[in-house]
């Protein structure tokens, strides 16, 4: 395989660490080198996150840099706006249908940029949309966004669906796991 | 056994295995999880100590008694606990005794983005610093070794990339350190100025033989690709390197204090163009042209902010940005904000209604200093609140000082806010200050503190009584009051700071994350709104202005109720309430 670069944003609080932890480990399992990052500290406040997983032969740098990801896998609309410049080209975008307003949007002192999904349609994008919320809620625990979007994410790379099974296994609390199960499914289905 | 960790979860396991018996902290991003960390090996003590200062002296006490100890902070701690570091370095250590600092380029969750190498150099103490997480675990036990064989504490510096990224780490079992005996010994531990004087010429010795250390180390390594390229780089930067130049040859820097003079010219001479790459001050540059050898540098790069694979190549290589998708992102920033049910909220909404001049701190409720709340006037750094105002106070004149207040949080409060509350007392100040007690250090990530009776392993102990405290200082007018009774809450500030004498608030409210704090759910707006829009002003992220009505994000609020004392029409109601 060759290196495959993965970011997920969203906001604070949306559960894009177990996100990249699942990522991580498939690396692990598939034997290749892997590096995640994430900023800690003030962005857990609602504020805007982003975390990157990096996985191939060999990783040296933790960051994904402008045009350099594969995937990036979104949590939110204006999130996925913002990080669009990361996208490589002919890269995938995996999108939550879903919006968070920002403060500055709250307060009036900024609008919510429109119609972000034909902006990312008319630009070619590879676009992979999905109402995760919905789905989650279907699946039994709007906490499973992260593995429906995981779930989708997983159908778009070559990786044996196996993998991604025992991933689940390792990572996700026994009590939730068949919900977690449902989700990811229901993620694979979509592509 | 083989694990993906975060590099402080592996400075973590390099502590274990280097059998270290005590380890000692002030939280603070990105360092923290270090600490969070050894709470998972019994075997060690560990403690939050209530300010880095007194983290470093218990892990020098630690040592002193023959212990191995490590003890962690971010870079801002340091200057905190520099003035035992400048003199552990003389005295030495018995049992090994290493300092985690994090540093933060970028400035991702910090005030200021100092260079803690800056520290080992004028500190005299050698510095380790790692490019990943095995390199984090390994190079923590090569610390210890070092520590204990030139009898000096040794600092390992990590920097945000570093800290919070993870990978590959292969780990080991606990290796066994043994107590080492104690001895008095007041030449080397009793730093007065007869025994300080021999203890100098030791520190000097001691640099000598670390620079021979520094050519024989394995931490100090020369890796050869093409020779027409040379990189002197170290941690998180030659990662950045590798990526950028890909085979060319690397003199990579383990130990970045002191540096291997003879290693870098021997170097220096086998390769053509050099290139000395480090994220922030130019420390390694201005010692290497002090050698007399040319390189490619800081007239080049940056000293602020974080460096990165592309931005070498640009720089460095004249090598343009990969293309993007041409789509317009011109996006609103989605800054942090205070948590639904914040009890800060409260607190920031009154003293913005009273239009006070603040003096901050450092915590959650910096976010005051932003829109919507905007009631913030300075910070500066943990405990800075209070000094600041009393200052502020003996130049403008007691009118001013009663349009005037220093707020701070709990834990800040403990870490050095006390000390200004005295000085206010001292010096016969009138300041109010009021102390955000939300029963935890929030900001970090929810530690215990002092204030919270509870230890780092969340056994019961005593607490800090606020009020007694204050008062014992010589604070009469200790006032405690809920910040969500906006009503009674607004009274109590203006009668404060109407007082001609020092007055404490000890705003009383736990963080809405706490696990025990439940409010009754989701509230609602019914159809008795008026769109008067006075809700909005707490700035709650969970009421939102659709234009043509107000709604509350049902998946956001808490149930807090603080805005239902801003509505004048009784139209802010329980969610899925039958009789509202
Ligand atoms: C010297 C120093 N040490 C540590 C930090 C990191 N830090 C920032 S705020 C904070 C604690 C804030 O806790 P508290 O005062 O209780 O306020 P809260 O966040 O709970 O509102 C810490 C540890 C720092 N900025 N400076």
């Amino acid at each position: 395989m060759s290196d495959l670069n993965i970011m997920i944003v969203g906001v604070g609080g949306q559960g894009t660490l177990m996100a990249s932890r699942l990522l991580g480990n498939v690396a692990m399992q598939l034997g290749y080198d892997v590096k995640v990052s994430e900023v800690h500290g003030m962005s857990q406040r609602g504020g805007s996150v982003v975390t990157y997983v990096k996985m191939g032969k060999k990783i040296y740098s933790p960051i994904i840099e402008k045009g350099e990801a594969d995937i990036i896998l979104a949590f939110e609309k204006l999130e996925a706006l913002r990080w669009i410049d990361y996208l490589k080209q002919g890269g995938a975008l995996i999108l939550n249908d879903q919006q968070i307003d920002p403060m500055p949007v709250i307060t009036g002192k900024a609008i919510y940029p429109e119609s972000i999904i034909e902006r990312f349609e008319d630009g070619g994008i590879r676009l992979f949309k999905v109402n995760g919320l919905q789905i989650a809620e279907e699946c039994g625990n709007t906490k499973a966004v992260n593995v429906v979007l995981i779930g989708l994410l997983a159908a778009t790379t070559s990786i044996d669906r196996d993998i991604w099974e025992k991933a689940m296994e390792q990572v996700i609390p026994q009590k939730v796991i068949e919900v977690n199960r449902k989700a990811f499914d229901k993620g694979y289905l979509l592509s | 056994m083989k694990r993906l960790m975060l590099g402080n979860e592996a400075v973590a396991a390099g502590a274990y295995e280097a059998g270290v018996r005590l380890a000692s902290a002030y939280p603070g991003t990105p360092s923290t999880e270090i600490t969070e960390s050894i709470v998972k090996y019994q075997e060690i003590y560990v403690e939050w100590s209530p300010n880095e200062k007194v983290a470093l002296e218990v892990a020098i006490g630690a040592s002193i008694a023959g212990a191995r100890a490590i003890c962690s902070m971010k870079h801002v701690g340091l200057n905190v606990a520099a003035d035992p570091l400048f003199t552990v370095s003389y005295t030495g250590v018995n049992g090994g005794l290493v300092i985690m600092v994090a540093d933060d380029p970028g400035m991702h969750s910090s005030q200021n983005e100092q260079d803690s190498r800056m520290y080992a150099l004028a500190s005299k103490i050698p510095m380790l610093e790692p490019s990943n997480s095995q390199e984090c675990k390994d190079y923590v036990k090569s610390a210890f070794e070092i520590s204990e064989r030139f009898d000096c504490p040794v600092i390992v510096r990590l920097t945000t990339r570093i800290a919070h990224s993870q990978s590959i780490v292969e780990t080991a079992d606990r290796g066994n350190h043994e107590l080492k005996p104690y001895v008095k010994d007041a030449g080397k531990y009793v730093m007065m100025p007869a025994m300080a004087r021999k203890r100098h010429v030791e520190v000097e010795k001691r640099m000598a033989a670390l620079k021979d250390f520094a050519h024989e180390t394995s931490l100090n390594t020369i890796q050869w690709g093409t020779t027409d390229v040379g990189v002197i780089t170290s941690g998180i930067s030659y990662q950045y390197a590798q990526e950028a130049f890909g085979d060319v040859s690397y003199l990579k820097l383990g130990m970045v204090h002191p540096l291997p003079y003879k290693m870098i010219e021997d170097f220096a001479s086998k390769v053509g163009t050099l290139y000395v790459i480090e994220e922030l001050e130019s420390l390694f540059e201005d010692q290497i042209k002090k050698l007399g050898i040319k390189v490619i540098g800081k007239d080049k790069l940056p000293v602020i902010g974080e460096y990165s694979a592309s931005l070498l190549k640009e720089k460095l290589l004249g090598i343009e940005q990969n293309k993007t998708y041409e789509i317009d992102n011109e996006s609103p920033g989605r800054p942090p904000v205070m948590c639904p049910g914040c009890p800060h909220r409260g607190t920031f909404h009154v003293l913005k209604k009273l239009k006070l001049m603040v003096t901050g701190d450092i915590g959650c409720y910096t976010l005051a200093a932003l829109p919507p709340a905007d009631a913030m006037d300075t910070c500066v750094c943990m405990g800075a609140s209070v000094g600041m105002a009393h200052g502020m106070q003996k130049v403008r004149g007691e009118e001013f000082g009663k349009k005037t207040v220093a707020v701070l949080g709990d834990s800040t409060f403990i870490h050095s806010g006390i000390t200004g509350l005295i000085d206010v007392v001292y010096n016969k100040g009138c300041s109010t200050i009021i102390i955000l007690d939300n029963s935890i250090t929030g900001m970090t990530g929810h530690q215990n503190n002092p204030t919270t009776g509870l230890t780092i392993r969340n056994e019961p102990t005593k607490q800090v009584n606020l009020e007694l405290l204050a008062k014992a200082v010589g604070v009469d007018r200790v006032r405690i009051a809920d910040p969500f009774e906006l009503k009674e809450f607004e009274k109590i500030v203006r009668e404060e700071v109407e007082a001609d004498e020092p007055s404490v608030i000890i705003a009383q409210r736990p963080c809405a994350l706490l696990k025990g704090v439940k409010y009754e759910g989701p509230l609602r707006i019914n159809e008795d709104c008026r769109m008067c829009r006075s809700c909005l002003r707490i700035g709650c992220p969970a009421i939102v202005d659709k234009g043509d009505k107000i709604e509350i994000n049902n998946a956001l609020c808490v149930g807090c109720k603080l805005c239902t004392q801003m509505c004048s029409f009784n139209a802010i109601v329980k969610a899925g309430d039958k009789n509202e």
